[in-house]
């Protein structure tokens, strides 16, 4: 087991390295930089100007010594200055990841807590006029656009409460930012639940059917224990997977979900960070959901272990 | 005895009425307006955008600006700022101003006239390296006639000028034109600006929110009624004008609400008030006469005439947009033609069948047909505002046999990639920050411009723009105006579409907002807004 954790961290490390090296080109790679947006934004293109800009911000060194200076920075834990705010990119970054944290987790918690039992209960009444519901409702939710159900619920809450929940002031107590976050967080997780959902169904229908579920209900085990101690514990495997994979993928919801509830979070930011090509935002943020996405693997990974005892992890 | 009391009784009265408004409004509140995106940057003199202006111009004064109760800018509506006066000399080219005495920044230390020349200097080039309070100068054309800037004692400074430019005063007057500090680096003008006017920036955090408190060492005393002014960057329109429908914002940002809104608001905030006005922004179609086959002017016309305005207007705006050539048609505009002389323009007139026979009799004689049509794209910039104009072009020209495709240009490379002419034909928007005819004539359409992005080049209108530009009559120079506009008609300079028009909402108890008409870059000192709350 030691290891195999050292190779898994090495390979992390490696993938790291990957994406940094990604990020780093592919930002490149897209036409037009800080300077340009700085400049032509008022119509001209100043060449003076520009050079001006670009040698302040060190874009006209050699990539290599670009590249270094990021990284160098990065195991030190300087982050570098933000082109736009000419901030400390730590200062810019730093406040915003607990706001997209809270909303992810909250969303994530979501799906598994609304996901798992309704797809036990769709599974165990199959083709009845409960499941039938719980499907429709599950497809619902993998078909609407988040965005689009973002802005029914304001516009719904607008038309019939008279106010908006959207995040206008910083809340003042835990209590205030849970219910501020709680309807952005259920638009988000939505989608996953639905997702978590189905899965689940389709993968306890699958267990259900297995020959020890049989030999379990023949022993005399309860139909309760049957579907949760023997079925749902097997049928989890493949959803503890889609949970995962729903982590990474669920930034991707949070900048809409951000940008339509208003929510200072990192995902709107790294989207206004691009549009601006601010690079040491856009490269440290990309980095760090690189690494979340990473750890979140490893963590699914050690999941399986806990789920099913015949999985191990040899040395 | 009854004279003396009447006197007395007059006198009262005539107090009364004088210093009622004044009794009527009320200090303090907070004002809460939602901003569409993020500024990029604090720095006035560096932008090119209402998203700084809007939100930044409060914490500035000018040394002259146009009179705030007024809604159309005009240089004979000039009122002290800074300045509490000034004075030409005889031969038009030096301009004085007198400055009022303890004036501070919002950091205590005292303002003079060192910060007037520092400013200038600044934005001409001539500023100390190391003080680099200014990055880039977007709007350098609006100087290139300053020579210098002197300063004659803490109270006096004297722009002197290279030739006689009575415009020079009005672009003093403009949103544009703040006093910074001489004592305050370029980064902290970017981030956080110390200025004189009515408010300070508390906070400026990006794509949240920008703060602003009453300054209370204010030189105007009694201003500003507000204690905050507090904008919230909503990036998404939507959930701006629900938040505005719900009592979340008391004001939307500038023009943000367009005629299918505007239903909205209405029907969701009934006591909502709300004003339509110019953005003085028009949109235009780029030909690039340097690229074959457009280097012909006949195809350049017959372009021109192609073009269906009302068709544009009823589509995109409603009908709420106006008809003008490159300058703001009357009564908004002070230099533009009014209607009646559009219409007799080539391509304005409201029977829209003669033009489009003519412009379909050059095409043929030209060689293309229904079956041998020219091929081109329509570049434009990917923003919704550029391709939906882009969009109705295409169809238009199709009428004339053109077969065009839409070639959507990323905006961070658009106005590269124009002023570099790579492209045939174009549409583009084009804000003028002052309602003037030099900072428009010179900057769109000067044989020496880097913005002529049509490489537009006629001896005879460079020469005409000099002339109106040192014409000191107003109304003598409206005519030299007007002459202009026809010459860049006639020529297909960059024919303009049409002057967009749109809506601001605010609650009723925001009092005493005045927009102003003719540029939306004015006008945003909120010194004189109050909350009858």
């Amino acid at each position: 087991m030691g290891a195999y954790l050292t190779r898994r961290f090495l390979l992390m490390l490696l993938t790291l390295f990957g994406m940094s090296v990604l990020i780093f080109v592919m930002l490149r790679l897209v036409p037009g930089n800080i300077a340009d947006i700085l400049v032509d934004a008022a119509g001209i293109a100043d060449p003076k100007e520009k050079a001006k800009i670009i040698n302040e911000l060190g874009l006209d060194r050699p990539i290599l010594e670009q590249y270094g200076q990021w990284i160098g920075g990065l195991v030190r834990g300087d982050l570098g200055f933000a082109y736009v705010s000419e901030r400390p990119a730590l200062e810019e970054i730093a406040p915003r990841i607990p706001i997209s944290a809270k909303l992810a987790g909250m969303a994530l918690v979501l799906s598994v807590l609304i996901g798992v039992p309704f797809g036990v209960i769709s599974a165990v009444r199959q083709n009845t006029a409960l499941d039938y519901f719980l499907r429709v409702i599950s497809l619902s939710g993998l078909s609407l656009p988040s965005f689009w159900l973002g802005l029914l619920v304001l516009m719904a809450s607008v038309h019939w409460f008279g106010t908006i929940p959207i995040y206008s002031n910083e809340p003042r107590s835990f209590l205030q930012e849970v219910g501020l976050l709680s309807i952005p967080a259920a638009v988000v997780g939505f989608r996953s639940s639905a997702l978590v959902m189905r899965l689940t169904r389709s993968s306890m229908l699958e267990v259900l059917r297995q020959d020890y579920i049989r030999t379990a209900r023949s022993k005399g085990a309860s139909q309760t224990s049957v579907n949760y101690d023997h079925a749902l514990r097997n049928a989890l495997l493949p959803v503890v997977t889609i949970i995962g994979i729903e982590a990474a993928f669920l930034v991707g919801g949070l900048i809409v979900t951000e940008t339509v509830f208003n929510i200072p979070g990192v995902a709107r930011f790294l989207v206004e960070a691009i549009l601006w090509r601010d690079y040491p935002i856009v490269q440290n943020l990309v980095m760090l959901i690189a690494f979340v996405v990473v750890m979140v693997n490893f963590l699914v990974d050690m999941a399986y272990m806990a789920l099913d005892p015949r999985i191990k992890y040899a040395d | 005895m009854r004279i003396c009391l009447a006197l007395v009784a007059g006198s009262l009265a005539a107090a009364v009425s004088v210093a009622s408004p004044a009794f009527a409004q009320k200090q303090g509140g907070t004002l809460r307006i939602s901003h569409r995106d993020n500024p990029p940057s604090a720095s006035i003199h560096e932008e090119a955008t209402i998203s700084v202006n809007q939100p930044f111009m409060a914490v500035f004064n000018n040394l002259v600006f146009f009179d705030p109760k007024e809604k159309v800018n005009s240089p004979d509506k000039i009122v002290p700022d800074l300045a509490e006066s000034w004075s030409w000399n005889p031969d038009k080219t030096k301009l004085t101003f007198k400055l009022r005495t303890g004036v501070k920044w919002h950091d205590g230390k005292p303002f003079s006239a060192k910060d007037v020349k520092c400013t200038w200097d600044a934005l001409t080039g001539k500023g100390d390296e190391k003080l680099d309070i200014i990055r880039k100068n977007p709007r350098k054309v609006w100087y290139s006639n300053l020579k210098e800037v002197t300063v004659g004692s803490d109270t006096e400074v004297t722009f002197t000028l290279g030739r006689p430019q009575p415009s020079f005063l009005s672009m003093l007057a403009a949103g544009y034109s703040p006093v910074y500090s001489c004592h305050v680096s370029g980064r902290d003008m970017r981030s956080k600006p110390i200025g004189t006017g009515p408010f300070k920036v508390v906070d400026f955090k990006r794509n949240e929110a920008i703060k602003l408190v009453r300054n209370p060492d204010y030189w105007k005393k009694g201003r500003p009624y507000l204690d905050v002014i507090d904008w919230k960057i909503v990036p998404n329109r939507s959930t701006r004008m629900l938040g505005f429908a719900a009592g979340e914002f008391d004001m939307t940002f500038d023009s943000d609400v367009t005629f299918p809104l505007l239903k909205d608001i209405q029907a969701q905030k009934p006591d909502a008030v709300c004003e339509a006005r110019p953005s003085n922004v028009n949109t235009n179609l780029l030909v690039n006469r340097d690229a074959p086959p457009f280097d012909n002017p006949e195809l350049r016309r017959a372009l021109a005439l192609s073009l269906d305005r009302k068709a544009f207007n009823d589509i995109l705006f409603q009908g709420h947009a106006l008809t003008s050539a490159s300058m703001l048609p009357p009564p908004a505009g002070v230099w533009g033609m009014s209607k009646e002389m559009l219409e007799t323009m080539p391509g304005y007139s409201p029977d829209r069948q003669k033009p489009l026979a003519e412009a379909k009799a050059i095409m043929e004689k030209l060689g293309y047909s229904k079956d041998k049509p020219l091929k081109l794209k329509v570049a434009t910039r990917n923003i919704a505002i550029y391709r939906d104009p882009a969009v109705i072009l295409i169809d238009q020209l199709k009428q004339i046999y053109i077969e065009a495709e839409l070639e959507p240009i990323d905006t961070t490379v658009w106005y590269t990639k124009i002023q570099r002419k790579d492209y045939s034909v174009g549409l583009n928007l084009t804000g003028l920050g002052l309602d003037d005819a030099d900072t428009n004539f010179y900057e769109n359409f000067h044989s020496t411009s880097d913005r002529n992005y049509t490489a537009y080049k006629n001896p005879e209108v460079d020469k005409l723009i000099d002339q109106q530009s040192a014409e000191t009559d107003i109304e003598k120079r409206k005519k030299l105006v007007w002459e202009i506009e026809k010459k860049l008609i006639e020529d297909g300079a960059r024919p303009v579409i049409n002057n967009n028009v749109a809506n601001t909402c605010w609650d009723p108890k925001v009092k005493n907002v005045i927009l102003q008409h003719n540029s939306i870059y004015n006008g945003w000192r909120f010194e004189d807004v109050w909350l009858d709350k």
